[in-house]
């Protein structure tokens, strides 16, 4: 049984409670153990960043030696996330000077991050570990009929250096494999890689609703039934803004947004009330009629 | 080795124009650019393809186009680094400009928002007799930067243009950032004031599609990234950008994570009757279906160590 770091984020235990348990059932079943970083914390997710990126350098220092400490890689289950610390990882492994300095701030706490840490998302982790092999052989209901969309969130496409697409090019077709190994049909779209629009939500609402209804109705009209997503700042915006889209382009949209283990899970035979799919405020049960899953 | 070129044409002269595609083969080989096969074809086998190009050594920035669905520079990218034997490899112009021609775009609306940035020096006291001069050092951090080419790839792919065509974009933001980080530059003040407001700053959402495709290394996202911090420090941190920076860092330096029921509200400020009332359908379709973080907000098990760190390193907060 492989084993790793838990690094869940924020999101996942706030504002879409669903994924978390929805992460922690898939990942069992696969034979993922998981030790969570509870002391862990935010990754500054490009927020704090903009404001002292060396403050957030700090804490992503903190938690990467946190998992040295278990001498175990992290697992993370949001794009953004994983774009942060991953950054944030190249700029202490490029540079002993800055690596130092940064970890003068963590000396107190007994913390020496020696940069040997390795954050992955769950969706690599799958593919690069676990197996594609294996992930389909867990496949019990697979999604024949169903057409999804994939959509990625920003941070685990680019800056592409920092995310090991060199050594790793399988990472940029990622979600496209796994929705193939799950038995569902791709609905390549040009939106996949594009920004959902959620970091100027508060600051820019016109043009941040603007954005899920151009990607929700690029991939409906392309014929989706659904879009999977490894970001849940994408789920908050291209499922919570949905509505908003709708009233601003004046379209039926209701494209439902999946978390991508509760797309894995459905695969898996998981019930959806256990996946959390009563959670979400577009309605998946199209999709549950597809993959034949009762509604919660 | 031989490839498709599928190259996206329109010709404004037809009745009822709109886009379409031809498809070319190429032999190429391992030194063959984008740019090179795109002449070939014009030259050899369809003379009306229309395309722009000059310095062909990636310095003048005329080629900038979308090549297999991101922006580059057909003269920079070799094709045996994007395609094998036998691949199609997409051309289309760049994005976000109007097409005049096949793969060449109006750049007006580039060129109209590097001139609202003010792109010139704008020093303060009596003339030198001389140049202006700055000390070395305190020119080197902006040698990244100057080295855009204006090719407009940035713009290209930057996906709030895509939505909102107001909006400043990285090329003339990063333009900006020139002049503010310029130490002769004396006016700061009124450029941050300017780059404050609506279309500037603050409406980048951050998503990295810049930094991606510049062929230069300008980075332009970076450069928001240090406007936005150089516009809070000098007094510009009411803007809703700036509270939402604020509000996140504060929270975060609080419990260690992110509440996520505090930070729209401290952002947009709770006496904000009109934004509150926003968020209203929002979040009671949200509390229907329980998507929706704790309301009791629990602390990070050692946050003490945290908060020790932002206040070693972000003492004012």
């Amino acid at each position: 049984m492989a084993k790793y770091a838990f690094f869940p984020g924020c999101v996942s235990r706030g504002g879409c409670p669903e994924l978390y348990p929805a992460a922690k059932l898939i990942c069992e079943r696969l034979g993922i153990e998981l030790e969570e970083l509870a002391g862990a914390s935010c990754t500054g997710a490009g927020v704090l960043q903009e404001k002292n990126q060396f403050l957030g350098d700090v804490l992503n220092a903190r938690t990467f030696a946190m998992a040295e400490g278990l001498g175990l890689p992290i697992l993370t289950i949001c794009s953004t996330c994983q774009g942060v610390m991953s950054q944030a990882n190249k700029r202490l492994k490029d540079d002993p000077e800055y690596l130092a300095k940064v970890n003068s701030h963590l000396a107190e706490e007994g913390l020496e991050y020696k940069g040997t840490a390795v954050p992955k998302h769950l969706l690599w982790i799958i593919i690069e570990d676990v197996g594609l092999e294996k992930l389909s052989s867990y496949v019990t209901a697979p999604l024949e009929h169903l057409r999804v969309a994939p959509f990625y969130g920003c941070y685990i496409m680019r800056p592409t250096d920092a995310l090991g697409f060199d050594e790793n090019p399988q990472r940029q077709t990622s979600l496209e494999t796994v929705i193939t190994a799950l038995g569902g049909q791709v609905v390549d779209f040009p939106g996949k890689s594009r920004c959902c629009g959620f970091p100027i939500l508060t600051i820019n609402e016109r043009n941040s609703v603007a954005m899920v209804a151009k990607h929700t109705t690029e991939a409906l009209d392309l014929g989706a039934d659904a879009m999977v997503t490894p970001c849940p700042l994408c789920h908050l915006n291209l499922d919570g803004y949905q509505p908003k889209a709708m009233s601003q382009t004046q379209r039926n949209i209701n494209l439902p947004i999946l978390h991508l283990p509760q797309l894995i899970g459905l695969a898996m035979g998981i019930s959806p009330r256990d996946l959390g799919l009563q959670r979400h405020i577009i309605s998946p049960s199209d999709v549950l009629g597809i993959v034949g899953a009762a509604t919660p | 080795m031989q490839v498709t070129f599928k190259v996206q044409r329109y010709d404004p002269e037809v009745e009822a124009p709109k886009p379409y595609w031809s498809e070319y083969q190429v032999e190429v080989n391992e030194f063959t650019t984008i740019l090179d096969s795109l002449i070939q074809v014009r030259e050899d086998t369809d003379g009306s393809l229309a395309l722009r190009c000059s310095c062909r050594s990636a310095i003048c920035g005329s080629c900038a186009m979308r090549i297999n669905g991101h922006a580059g520079l057909a003269c920079k990218t070799r094709v045996i680094t994007i395609a094998s034997e036998g691949d199609t490899i997409t051309i289309e112009p760049a994005g976000v400009m109007p097409v005049i021609k096949d793969l060449v775009v109006d750049m007006t609306p580039f060129w109209d928002k590097v001139k609202a940035v003010d792109p010139w020096l704008q020093p303060q006291g009596p003339e030198p007799e001389g140049e202006y001069l700055a000390p070395n050092e305190d020119m080197l951090h902006l040698a990244g930067v100057m080295d855009c080419i204006m090719c407009g790839a940035c713009v290209s792919d930057c996906t709030v243009l895509e939505v909102d065509p107001n909006f400043l974009g990285p090329a003339a933001l990063a333009k900006a950032y020139r002049f503010v980080a310029d130490p002769r530059d004396a006016e700061d003040k009124a450029r941050l004031g300017m780059l404050s407001d609506y279309t500037g700053i603050w409406d980048c959402t951050r998503c990295y599609e810049c930094v991606q495709v510049c062929p230069k290394g300008v980075a332009p996202m970076d450069r928001i990234m240090a406007l936005r911090d150089r516009a809070m420090h000098i007094g510009f941190d009411k803007t809703t950008g700036a509270r939402h920076t604020d509000a996140f860092a504060e929270l975060v330096g609080h419990s260690g994570w992110l509440d996520e029921l505090k930070l729209p509200i401290k952002t947009v400020g709770m006496l904000n009757l009109p934004a509150m009332l926003n968020f209203a359908p929002v979040g009671l379709r949200a509390l229907r279906r329980g998507k929706m973080p704790p309301i009791l907000h629990k602390m990070l098990p050692n946050v003490e160590n945290v908060r020790r760190i932002f206040r070693r390193i972000e003492p004012e907060d």
